[in-house]
């Protein structure tokens, strides 16, 4: 991830000259020179948009989330009741969270979350989403074959489980919201939170119990 | 319509992958055009509906291709 934003992108190889990529960020390039130039757009602006997600919108805001409902029952009952005032209690609100829905994990219910019409996900909470998550081959099969596709990042659910596939939208985005792994009964709410891991949130994985490895 | 913008369901994709410790973006221009698109749609010159209308009415080939496009949802 580069961590410059200077307007000179000289660290920048997208692509050799020529190449679709390389075109495109030309193109970004003559864009962003336009607006700024129209005064349209802040360049300012655009590199504190850019650092919000790269450093403040993520995975770990969901974390924190998901941790305090394990510990705190009236918060988790808030949070199913109405996913987007409780997600707004712990400060996090905005762009892609229009609405959003707590779709609770148990013993028998698997929820997992796709969007077949493009790449809907809860910003706020998970930050952008990850490549797989907007290809076609997520898209197209989560909804055909859940299990198999969750058997691909090494989920293999039971058939007593059922498996429920919840296809997002810009106006109804979901975050689910995984078991309590065994062995934590005596961590506290920021330990929780670094054991829950982006996948989990999305329903592509179970929050593993502490020392088993492995995050995502 | 059926398209790459409406593909549940779709077969011969093939394999889902992933990428360990996926940088939020790839490229530069990846993070300037979504700020871009945030900063100007604040001037309210399009509605989501316009926005999503633009999206499918680019070239499947290219849209598809682009794995790591901005991510927008209209």
């Amino acid at each position: 991830m580069s961590d410059h934003h200077e307007h000179e992108h000289e660290h920048d190889h997208p692509g050799e000259p020529g190449s679709p990529l390389a075109d495109t960020d030309l193109r970004v390039r003559a864009l962003e020179s336009l607006l700024v130039e129209k005064g349209l757009v802040d360049p300012a602006a655009l590199d504190a948009l850019i650092d919000a997600y790269e450093t403040k919108v993520g995975p770990r805001n969901g974390a924190r989330v998901v941790a305090r409902a394990w510990v705190d029952p009236a918060y988790r009952a808030r949070l199913l009741a109405d996913a987007k005032s409780a997600i707004a209690e712990l400060g996090y609100q905005g762009r892609g969270g229009e609405e959003i829905m707590a779709l609770e994990n148990t013993p028998k219910i698997h929820n997992v979350v796709v969007c077949t019409l493009c790449s809907c996900y809860p910003w706020p909470v998970l930050g952008l989403p990850p490549v797989w998550y907007k290809s076609a081959p997520y898209r197209s099969r989560a909804v055909l074959d859940p299990r198999g596709v969750l058997r691909e990042f090494g989920l293999e659910l039971p058939p007593h489980v059922e498996v429920r596939v919840w296809d997002s939208t810009s106006e109804m985005r979901y975050l689910v919201l995984p078991e309590r792994p065994e062995g934590t009964e005596g961590m506290g709410e920021a330990e929780l939170a670094e054991l829950v891991t982006r996948d989990s949130m999305i329903g592509v994985a179970r929050v593993k119990s502490p020392g088993k490895g492995g995050r995502r | 319509m059926n398209g790459v913008h409406d593909m549940g369901g779709m077969h011969g994709m093939g394999p889902i992958v992933r990428e360990e410790n996926e940088p939020v973006f790839h490229h530069d221009w990846e993070g300037r055009v979504l700020a871009l698109n945030l900063a100007a749609g604040a001037l309210g010159e399009w509605n989501i509906d316009m926005s999503r209308h633009a999206r499918e009415r680019m070239p499947a080939v290219i849209r598809s291709s682009r794995s790591q496009r901005p991510t927008i949802c209209a």
